[in-house]
């Protein structure tokens, strides 16, 4: 197989026996990047040149007999809402079109660490608002399978550069299914950890009690080896959880005889296209031919799941993008006389069309007269949808469901009806609410050579679970499929 | 037709709309408002139906996690430096970010 298209450990196999270096490694995916770069546009901007020497570095290292550790040598692409110092961090927006960060994320540094190679910053949904990554400054990204359909979103660049072999993996985030959905309809593996799980430092918030950084891979055992690099607190997040971080990579094994696995019904429901459901109801009888027990559940509230969010995710959000107003960096309206007509012209010709309106949200259902109607009342909800999942967990060790109600669909599609659009994270959503470890993983194929995607959803910190049944469920798949371009 | 929002049976206007841009430090033209109001309309009468459920004793939730207040020891160390601080800004004067005047 072509090298753009193995995996990270498959990789480190080959460095390891000295039948590659790691500058070949890098020139392959460049080479594969300007094959098919300009038809997918899942990249903003590239890193070729200090992708290379740090390549010529690393491979000096390990000529001089340093260890291969996991990723090392390895060009990853960067969701571009994730700070690169030095490097332009843009969140796809025109705000922050020449924003360069004069710090790394943890992730980022925690990457340095272990000699990753930064292949270039990915393309995505504004401020990683979209389901379909229409919603860049820097363009649409094209869903590799089928270059008239969306890769989903928001972190459609991360799911195309994983899936077209532009980069070996990628880091993106999910708030409301921002990893999971686009990993889906691209056929590759997207993992959303436990809020918490890993640092939120020097990612730019969208809503910062459901953001959460995560990998996308074309494996599971990937999957399991960048969250050993990417989880464990950092006293920079105040919302990072002082665990011992486990090895997730001793979770890997294809074992699930007498599991317990439920199946929500609220999420196979109206709406969710039936070659999905299909494939979901293949998967339950491999599970149940590998010896885990599967039976459906039902978890009232997370009827009113969609509804929690789009009142919670446009209130924090709203507030988190107040601070851009053109003083500090980003875009200036510089024919403005006054300060506050300076903000005004700055927002509104910075942001694109779906950050205002969920800005506008946002402010609607935070201000005077509606906060309790809608804020706190979403707030209480949200409770009763983590008490669902309590009472769920209480009897299954995991619940599985599709990732998304349908494969890719149309460009432009959904673009002109935005409640539409929104439904694209139905299945995804109640996880972020609940600040759940999640993962999809592909499940197959529809008749017109779309990827569908499995949703498996673990218990808080149970990220062994979840990854236990991925890896079992992954080989019992054998999905093999490329897309042919 | 009219929605029950929370307790509130109205639907989005114009004007609220206008309100709320000016609150958000957001503007649009006229033709802009039209859409918009009718797009916040749509989804603001879609997520009203949480008004229905029985939240009656339920605790709010702001986030998932049991952490509170997270203290670190008082100690001074070096942060960002003026420098640094001022390297995006998108006009600065006297070691300082500059913005027009204030109304």
């Amino acid at each position: 197989m072509e090298i753009h298209y193995l995996t990270a450990h498959q990789l480190k196999d080959i460095l390891e026996k000295k039948q590659i270096s790691c500058t070949e490694i890098v020139e392959s995916v460049y080479l594969r990047i300007e094959e098919v770069g300009d038809r997918l546009n899942s990249y903003i901007r590239l890193e070729k040149e200090s992708a290379l020497s740090r390549a010529g570095e690393v491979d000096k290292l390990i000529s001089a007999g340093s260890d291969i550790e996991d990723f090392m040598g390895m060009p990853i692409a960067i969701k571009d809402n994730i700070c690169t110092k030095n490097i332009t961090t843009t969140c796809a927006s025109r705000i922050l079109e020449n924003y360069i960060p004069i710090y790394n994320a943890t992730v980022i540094d925690r990457l340095e660490s272990r000699n990753y190679i930064l292949a270039g910053k990915a393309n995505m949904d504004e401020f990683a608002m979209g389901s379909s990554n229409e919603n860049s400054y820097f363009g649409t990204v094209k869903n590799p399978w089928d270059t008239d359909r969306v890769p989903g979103g928001s972190s459609g660049g991360p799911a195309v550069c994983v899936a077209a072999g532009e980069a070996v993996c990628s880091l993106g985030s999910d708030t409301g299914g921002s990893i999971r959905q686009p990993a889906s309809l691209c056929g590759v593996v997207g993992f959303k950890p436990t809020y918490g799980m890993v640092s939120r430092y020097g990612l730019v918030a969208f809503a910062s009690s459901l953001d959460q950084i995560g990998p996308l891979t074309r494996d599971v055992e990937d999957c399991a080896a960048m969250l050993n690099i990417i989880c464990g607190y950092d006293r920079k997040d105040s919302t990072s959880i002082n665990v011992e971080v486990p090895d997730y990579k001793s979770f890997l094994k294809a074992d699930i005889k007498d599991m317990r696995i439920g199946v929500p019904k609220e999420l196979m429901v109206e709406g969710i296209d039936r070659e999905v459901k299909e494939a979901v109801y293949r998967i339950i009888k491999l599970v149940e031919d590998m010896g885990g027990i599967v039976e459906e559940i039902s978890l009232p509230s997370l009827e009113y799941a969609l509804s929690v969010y789009y009142i919670i995710a446009p209130s924090e959000a709203s507030s988190n993008l107040s601070r851009f107003d053109g003083v500090r960096y980003g875009y200036r309206n510089v024919e403005a006389r006054t300060l506050r007509e300076m903000y005004r012209r700055s927002r509104a010709e910075g942001f694109g069309d779906e950050v205002k309106r969920r800005i506008m949200i946002g402010t609607y259902c935070l201000s005077a007269g509606y906060y309790d109607a809608y804020y706190e009342k979403a707030q209480r909800v949200r409770t009763l949808v983590i008490n669902d999942f309590k009472k769920a967990f209480e009897k299954f060790d995991v619940l599985i469901s599709p990732t998304s109600p349908t494969t890719a669909f149309k460009i432009g599609e959904k673009m002109e009806d935005p409640l539409t659009m929104y439904l694209s994270d139905i299945c995804t959503i109640p996880v972020n609410l609940a600040g759940l470890p999640a993962i999809s993983i592909p499940a197959g194929l529809s008749g017109s050579k779309l990827p569908i995607g499995l949703q498996i959803i673990g218990n808080v910190l149970r990220e062994d679970n979840v990854l236990k049944v991925a890896y079992s469920l992954e080989k019992a798949i054998g999905f093999t499929g490329r897309p042919g371009l | 037709m009219a929605v029950l929002r929370g307790n509130l049976m109205e639907r989005i206007s114009k004007d609220d709309v206008k309100h709320v841009a000016k609150l958000a430090e957001l503007e649009f033209s006229e033709k802009d408002i039209e859409k918009i109001t009718s797009q916040l309309d749509r989804i603001l009468e879609h997520v009203a139906n949480i008004s229905s459920v029985n939240t009656e004793g339920i605790t709010p939730t702001s986030h998932i996690l049991d952490i509170k207040n997270v203290f670190r020891d008082d100690m001074a160390e070096q942060s960002v430096t003026q420098e640094s601080a001022l390297k995006n800004a998108p006009d600065e004067a006297n070691d300082g970010f500059k913005v027009p005047k204030i109304d």
